[in-house]
């Protein structure tokens, strides 16, 4: 794993100290909330519904056991017991008071943790696949790019007041985990015979205007991407829009230039960029990738595996499901469930916490991982080492069995925290898990994403889920729109509304007759909803959700 | 004619705690919504929304927000007031459990 070096902790105690200093003024009256206002959300700060809010970077969601025991012990100390991890793979804590953040940001810096450019109009935390490194299919590791970028983005001077947030994906897997057609610039690896390069996407986005992002170039060199990266960001910064915030990501910019417009200036302007980078960015690049090296696996007999196979449904069912294809022979991806049913989304109680990072260190090669989808990954177990494992997951109700499928849901906190939603998600994402796990239905159900977001900026992906729900507030009532086929991979589609809204007490049973339609009409249990879905297409859904509604209203 | 007011409340959040509060009648910050000033008249609203500005020391945010008139104080005409008046409602936090451990 990368160990920041006595620079960035140097460049993090200094950062720490202005904000204590800034936070002391604000206190004192000597600083207005306005001015205020900017240098909290540059350290990650929100003012929320019923508290402050602290958003951690947790750069490509990575992290050891010992930053995951140094976020319990804040979330005991300074908040509640608890921390959720968002879909931009960092973690949040809702409760902070203002006097007390400027500690939690020291204790963060004890771990080399921070929250810096978590907020605000700058380059955000760089997100990547959370399988990176043990994934099957990887052509790279994306991590070491991602890290290179977030040093790079780091108080680049030209980039602290952009025209709006930039956020940049990383994948070096063709099947996309990381969501990268829904990104400002989502980035993958691709290989062109021995050369490794970069395919860069630009203009994705989701939120009011929802676009999936388009290929501005196939291939980028190793020793061009920085400065091809910067003169993206930078055309975007001399010509995006400020006059409007609704109009002001880079998803509009490309979509009012067009992309040739787009491509042709950066091209133009990377005439002027590229001889500023000596190739220092190449020797930097060289030295986090030898951090980021895999590490030595074990190599075991998978026996007590196989024994605990057959003999334990209970432990068959959750490795069929929560496990995933690692690269080395004998191990496995491991994928903790944080969507117990009825549970909130991704959330973690300090306890629980502890428990990964041992196992993590334990079992795991010292490595966590945090996934959009709001779940933790241990990246690298010996899978004759998973038995003694899930029976750790299950005295700390970590052991549920259900990573994609229906109660595996993606949901933003909603109108439960957060200042701009218009209605909750959590108690909808709680009320469907808890009604399909009655049911017994989702191992039937199979394979089915469910995206929940409390308003149009779409923090909850609803976009691309395959069921998307957006919480709106119509005529001062909670009231749900369904979008179906969203795609948040490889194939990114976004989804199409069903029709009108549902009220809160509707939306479940409204869900309860997607599913029926689909168990309905799919071919055989092989073909999953999305399929079925792209093969019959809206209409059947249509009709269950709205004219049987509306026949058995008639009764 | 001109258009009915609809009762207010002028409501913040408490700079240090980041508390949901509200204004009372006796110029205080109370984070109990039926304690709270029930303002009837606009120009009155306006004149105690000024004053909540003047004090950055104490909160954030300053607003009115729309209630109706309950038989126990001021009651929220919207589900987003009737949240920040309670807490969230995934866990038994924020003022629901803050004001019955009184």
């Amino acid at each position: 794993m990368y160990d920041y070096s006595e620079f960035d902790a140097a460049f993090v105690a200094e950062r720490n100290r202005q904000f204590r200093q800034q936070v002391e003024r604000r206190v004192s009256g000597a600083l207005t909330e306005d001015e205020f206002k900017p240098l909290r959300l540059m350290n990650g700060l929100y003012l929320q519904l019923h508290a402050y809010m602290l958003r951690v970077a947790i750069p490509y969601g990575t992290l050891d056991s010992a930053k995951m025991r140094q976020l319990a012990h804040i979330a005991e100390r300074w908040d509640k017991g608890y921390g959720h991890f968002t879909t931009r793979q960092n973690i949040q804590y809702n409760w902070p008071k203002l006097p007390d953040v400027p500690d939690m940001l020291d204790s963060l810096a004890e771990v080399g943790m921070h929250a810096i450019q978590t907020s605000g109009n700058t380059i955000r935390n760089v997100t990547a696949d959370h399988f990176a490194g043990a994934a099957e299919d990887e052509i790279a590791d994306p991590r070491p790019v991602a890290e290179l970028i977030r040093q790079w983005s780091t108080d680049h001077p030209e980039f602290q007041f952009l025209p709006r947030k930039f956020k940049i994906a990383v994948t070096g897997s063709p099947n996309d985990r990381a969501v990268i057609k829904a990104h400002d610039i989502g980035i993958q690896i691709v290989a062109r015979g021995a050369e490794q390069g970069y395919r860069v996407i630009v203009g994705g986005g989701l939120g009011r205007t929802p676009m999936i992002g388009k290929v501005l170039s196939d291939f980028v060199t190793q020793d061009d991407l920085l400065p091809y990266l910067e003169s993206v960001v930078s055309v975007w910064n001399q010509i995006g829009r400020r006059d409007n915030k609704y109009k002001s990501r880079i998803k509009i910019t490309v979509h009012e230039h067009g992309i040739e417009d787009i491509r042709a200036r950066v091209a133009e302007r990377f005439k002027l960029v590229r001889p500023a980078f000596s190739g220092v960015d190449l020797a930097l690049f060289d030295e986090i990738k030898a951090a980021f090296a895999p590490p030595a696996f074990r190599k075991a007999g998978t026996e007590s595996f196989d024994k605990a196979y057959s003999a334990d449904p209970v432990f068959r069912a959750w490795a069929d499901t929560n496990l995933a294809a690692h690269r080395a022979p004998g191990y496995a991806i491991v994928q903790i469930s944080l969507k117990a049913h009825g549970a909130t989304p991704g959330d973690a109680t300090a306890a629980q916490m502890r428990v990964m990072a041992d196992l993590a260190e334990t079992y795991g090669h010292d490595e966590l991982r945090i996934s959009h989808e709001q779940n933790v990954i241990l990246p690298h177990v010996h899978v004759s080492d998973l038995p003694a494992l899930h029976a750790t997951l299950k005295r700390h109700g970590l052991a549920t069995a259900n990573i994609g499928l229906i109660s595996d849901i993606i949901a933003c906190p909603g109108m439960d925290y957060c200042a701009l939603a218009t209605a909750r998600s959590i108690p909808i994402a709680q009320e469907i898990a808890t009604r399909f796990d009655e049911l017994k239905l989702e191992h039937d159900i199979g394979e089915l994403k469910i995206k929940i977001s409390g308003c149009i900026n779409a923090c909850g992906h609803h976009h691309v889920g395959q069921i998307g729900i957006l919480g709106l507030d119509r005529a001062g009532v909670e009231n749900y729109q369904i979008t179906l086929g969203g795609d948040h991979t490889h194939d990114a589609a976004l989804g199409q509304r069903t029709g009108p809204g549902f009220s809160a007490d509707e939306i479940v049973p409204a869900i309860e007759r997607i599913i029926e339609t689909y168990l309905d009409y799919r071919q055989d249990r092989q073909e999953t909803f999305l399929q079925t879905y792209r093969r019959i297409g809206m209409e059947p859904f249509k009709s269950a959700l709205y004219e049987k509604a509306r026949a058995h209203a008639a009764e | 004619m001109p258009r009915a007011f609809t009762p207010k409340v002028v409501t913040a959040n408490a700079l240090l705690e980041g508390d949901v509060v509200y204004l009372t009648f006796d110029d205080r910050w109370t984070r109990d919504l039926a304690q709270a000033e029930l303002i009837t008249d606009e120009a009155h609203a306006q004149l105690r929304l000024l004053l909540a500005e003047g004090q950055p020391d104490q909160v954030v945010g300053v607003y009115l927000a729309d209630v109706t008139d309950g038989p126990n104080g001021p009651e929220p005409a919207h589900f987003r007031e009737d949240f920040r008046r309670s807490g969230p409602s995934n866990y038994r936090h924020g003022k629901q459990a803050e004001l019955s451990d009184v």
